[in-house]
């Protein structure tokens, strides 16, 4: 029987009611007293010398308050980068500065230049219209390899190349890789671009500054996965305001999907802003502008080389990526196309020897950094195909070839410097064939056949590290934070909880999940905890929501702050029965001596500790509110098959999804219904980048795919209904809940099914020269590959 | 500025609009109905359709000036009469067919005024119906299902974790 409450039920969302009832509280539908709007003036042109902004003409426009230019910042510091890595000769990486507003030059279309203030946003975006911007052009650099040339234009001119950082993993591997190259018996090589994304979280970006002139105490309204790390970065690096000046308030936040970890230059404007103006300003994104101004994601160009031995055992894996950075570095940017993907080179495979290198570059476009799955769907992507195509080549069944490379001893270190704690593959894709109904695809192919279409199936496996991220070893790795959550549990007298967590909610439903777990502890209905985030005046510092690692880092700082609770309440629930602590059991919200009828309710022990008037005081003290800080020893594994079936319109290329089936191993679940859905999404996210999403930016630097008209996000109509499976549970054995986490799996197990399936379907119809196309399979593109 | 006049969610208002305010702008500076959400600036992404004379209409599209006089619903008055969640509303939580609640106001008026049209639709139908709504979150597996569900259809084999009666 399913459990109807606690850890593992399918418990109904509360956060659901505000939301289909128009009560959420999103940042843009917070209006302060006295509140101005902002409206930015941005490049229009991807590289140029930026040799004067007059403002004259627009400062007198009707409304407006005041222009800023990059003069008023002048006292101000850029915005950080939070990750250095090093290079593969020791050196450290270029890192250019980065104002928030443009100085001297601008470097991609949407950078800001001025910010226009004025009493209401469509008089800001009048006058803004108005502000005359003095740019030479300068030739942009879009191509990463054109931008490595002798000679190329340079994007910052006090760098001495477009080159952030030239990247080898494991760099002691390298003559040892090679040398395996040299003598294998077959080689596999694949060429393929990771195309850009656009994150498209569906709530545009929104920042509203405030500042109290009698406190000096400024207040930072923003879309914002992980509100501490944006206060700590704005605060420290940019205005320098001490963090207990500076508010940063994340009220419910649509969608992030990554785009939403970065501290961005609108929140240090509007900021700095309403401290000069002493009044509040409040900055809205379009759409539009967010397409020029939220970074994007992937945008990888990859040469992978598997070698193997004679019967299909992996030998190596050589790989040569060139990483866009975009024009500057965005805030984790750096560490995304090195440690959350050269980590991952070797999937849920024994493969040696691994060799992976990366060459991070500058170009005219806008900053790139993490997008669900960060760096781990790239390697996903490269490895499953290689796998693919080589299984082709020497002539296996690509699921057997998977299964005979599968590691199947836990823990396993991989030669990409991880340990994998536990996983069983064999389940997982056993599982998925199950689910997938892959017995019955030949007689789905028939059918398919008959009506004149092909048809093709795509399976794949992979794995990704979650739970980001143990402090120690990040900091080894470059990082300029420590990866920990925070969590404080506060019993009122009533026994009622309010649990403070630092992880953020802008979807994932934590508001259910979490109070189910305190509730199973405690053993108290989950209608008694409330849980609270998304502000730092009254969170317990916290490094937010992203790389799946809200309950496996953050419920896992909830869990030792609840078990302090615990352990506090079983001493008065002791003193309350005059026993001994040790013999104090609590079970569905009571507290009982072992081995008697004495028993206390949860609600007497949490009265007693705010009415301590029968209390052992020389012991402890009074009240019942803990904090506990949470740091990961390893990261988690979630893993899983996944199996896409295609059709393809032989006249027109046109490809459609017809099933999609994932089996994945998150370890233990909370809430099943919640993660279905957290799958459902990133496989929706997956399929938009293997069919339909990219990101073209033509010769000048100017974005094409700019608005949803033009950039073609999934649709209701684009994808089939999913079977999901998570009953393949290797729990997690570092952290307390056994939980993996489950957040970015869709989107980086679906992208490689849905390519081998078009790739299958085209081989089954005798297409064989066919045997990678690029995303997104656009009917052009498919339809071109079968023209030969 | 002109004065325009009309019945949101069964109350008569009014208030002053320039010609450029857009019904969107209206619902949520004019009346603080902040429900009605802007996702986009193309007329694309559905999270601002409300129903103007009963026909579901993309605010962000309309001008506050051309429904002069109309009926206007939005997101806050779908709710029955005692407060709970209509029909509609009670199947997207059942069914988790809304995650971050951003493109939900949309999708939910656009979900009944489909159901008002064709009262049992089929999964093909809705997802055609759903062209104009875009969502980032759910992959649109649960809201489909959520509108199934309200029509009245059995959705017990699309996906096991739904409920806990389902499982």
């Amino acid at each position: 029987m399913p459990k109807d409450h606690g850890i593992g039920a399918s418990s109904k969302r509360r956060e659901d009611v505000r939301f289909l009832t128009g009560r959420g509280r999103y940042t843009d539908d917070i209006n302060l007293q006295g509140q101005a709007h902002a409206c930015f003036v941005r490049s229009q042109v991807a590289h140029g010398r930026l040799n004067g902004v007059n403002t004259d003409a627009a400062a007198g426009m009707p409304g407006v308050i005041r222009v800023f230019t990059a003069a008023d910042f002048e006292g101000v510091g850029g915005l950080p980068c939070g990750w250095q890595v090093t290079d593969r000769h020791g050196a450290p990486m270029q890192e250019p500065g980065h104002p928030v507003l443009a100085t001297g030059k601008v470097r991609h279309v949407g950078d800001p230049i001025a910010l226009v203030v004025a009493e209401t946003y469509d008089q800001a975006r009048d006058a803004a219209e108005a502000v005359v911007v003095d740019i030479e052009e300068l030739e942009p650099v879009l191509d990463m390899k054109a931008a490595l040339a002798d000679g190329a234009p340079k994007v910052h001119d006090d760098l001495t190349s477009n080159l952030c950082y030239d990247w080898g993993f494991v760099e002691e591997n390298r003559e040892a890789v090679n040398k395996a190259f040299e003598t294998a018996h077959h080689v596999t090589t694949l060429d393929l671009v990771n195309q850009r994304l656009v994150p498209n979280a569906m709530e545009p970006r929104v920042a509203i500054g405030d500042y109290n002139f009698a406190t000096d105490d400024s207040t930072l309204y923003t879309t914002s996965q992980n509100p501490h790390v944006i206060r700590l970065l704005m605060g420290a690096f940019v205005l320098g305001i001490p963090e207990h000046k500076l508010r940063v308030v994340a009220p419910d936040v649509g969608g992030g999907f990554g785009s939403k970890i970065f501290h961005y230059a609108e929140e240090a404007a509007v900021t700095f802003a309403a401290k000069q103006l002493r009044r509040p300003v409040k900055w809205t994104c379009t759409r539009s502008e967010s397409f020029v101004t939220d970074a994007q994601g992937r945008d990888h160009v990859t040469k992978i080389e598997l070698a193997l031995d004679a019967e299909g055992h992996f030998q190596a894996i050589r790989t040569e990526t060139y990483a866009n950075m975009g024009a500057y570095l965005s805030t984790f940017a750096p560490s995304i196309p090195t440690w959350l993907h050269g980590t991952l080179m070797a999937g849920n495979y024994k493969t040696p020897l691994i060799y992976v290198n990366v060459k991070a570059v500058f170009t005219n476009t806008v900053p790139v950094d993490a997008y669900r799955g960060a760096g781990r769907p790239e390697a996903t992507f490269q490895l499953e195909r290689v796998i693919d195509k080589a299984a082709r080549e020497i002539g296996m069944d690509p699921v057997e070839l998977r299964r005979k490379n599968f590691i199947t001893e836990f823990p396993y270190a991989t030669p990409v410097a991880v340990e994998y704690d536990t996983g069983d593959y064999n389940a997982t894709l056993d599982k998925l064939l199950e689910i997938a109904d892959v017995a019955g695809f030949e007689a789905r192919l028939a059918e398919s056949k008959a009506r004149g279409k092909l048809r093709g199936l795509g399976i794949n496996c992979y794995i990704e590290a979650c739970g980001i991220a143990p402090s120690h070893l990040v900091g080894q790795l470059g990082a300029r934070a420590g990866l920990y959550e925070s969590a404080t549990v506060r019993v009122n007298a009533t026994g009622g909880l309010v649990v403070m967590t630092g992880s953020h909610s802008h979807g994932q439903g934590h508001e259910t999940s979490f109070a189910q777990v305190v509730a199973d502890m405690i053993g108290i209905p989950e209608n008694m905890i409330e849980i609270v985030h998304g502000d730092t005046a009254n969170t317990p510092m916290g490094m937010g929501t992203y790389g799946s690692r809200s309950l496996a880092v953050g419920g896992s700082a909830m869990v030792k702050a609840t078990n302090k609770i615990i352990a506090k309440a079983r001493k008065i629930a002791a003193h309350l029965m005059e026993a001994s602590p040790e013999d104090i059991e609590l079970k569905d919200g009571r507290f009982t001596v072992a081995g008697t009828d004495k028993s206390v309710a949860w609600g007497d022990v949490t009265l007693a500790a705010y009415v301590p008037h029968n209390y052992p005081l020389d012991e402890i003290e009074p009240g019942l509110e803990e904090t506990a800080f949470y740091d990961p020893n390893n990261f988690t594994y979630p893993a899983g098959a996944y199996a896409c079936e295609v059709e393809v319109d032989p006249e027109t290329g046109k490809v459609t999804v017809e099933r999609f089936a994932a089996a994945d191993d998150f370890g233990n679940i909370v809430n099943p219904m919640i993660v279905d859905g957290q799958v459902h999404g990133g496989i929706a996210q997956g399929i938009g980048q293997a069919l339909l999403e990219t990101t073209t930016y033509d010769e000048y630097g100017q974005l094409l795919s700019g608005s949803y008209m033009d950039y073609a996000m999934p649709r209701a109509s684009d994808v089939p209904f999913y079977a999901v499976d998570h009953s393949c549970q290797t729990p997690c054995t570092h952290n307390p809940l056994g939980v993996k986490g489950c957040g970015e799996a869709g989107a980086i197990g679906s992208p490689p099914a849905v390519v081998n399936a078009v790739v299958d379907a085209l081989q089954r119809a005798g297409m064989t020269h066919i045997t990678h196309i690029d995303m997104p399979l656009t009917p052009s593109r498919v339809w071109a590959a079968m023209q030969g | 500025m002109t004065r325009v006049t009309m019945t949101v969610n069964g109350k008569a208002v009014s208030g002053e609009v320039e010609g450029r305010t857009l019904l969107s702008q209206f619902l949520r500076e004019g009346l603080g109905l902040t429900g009605t959400h802007i996702g986009c600036d193309t007329s694309q992404c559905g999270a601002c359709v409300v129903h103007v004379n009963g026909q579901d209409v993309k605010s962000c599209t309309t001008f506050a000036l051309e429904c002069e006089g109309a009926e206007i619903r939005t997101i806050e008055g779908m709710a029955n009469p005692d407060g709970s969640l209509s029909t509609i509303q009670q199947a997207f939580q059942d069914h988790h067919g809304l995650q971050c609640g951003f493109c939900t106001p949309g999708m939910v008026m656009t979900a009944s005024a489909l159901l008002a049209k064709s009262p049992t639709p089929s999964e093909a139908e809705i997802r055609h119906y759903l062209e104009g709504n875009i969502c980032r979150c759910t992959g649109y597996h649960n809201i489909v299902k959520a509108i199934l569900a309200a029509s009245g259809q059995d959705v017990s084999h699309l996906g096991h974790g739904d409920a806990v009666a389902a499982e």
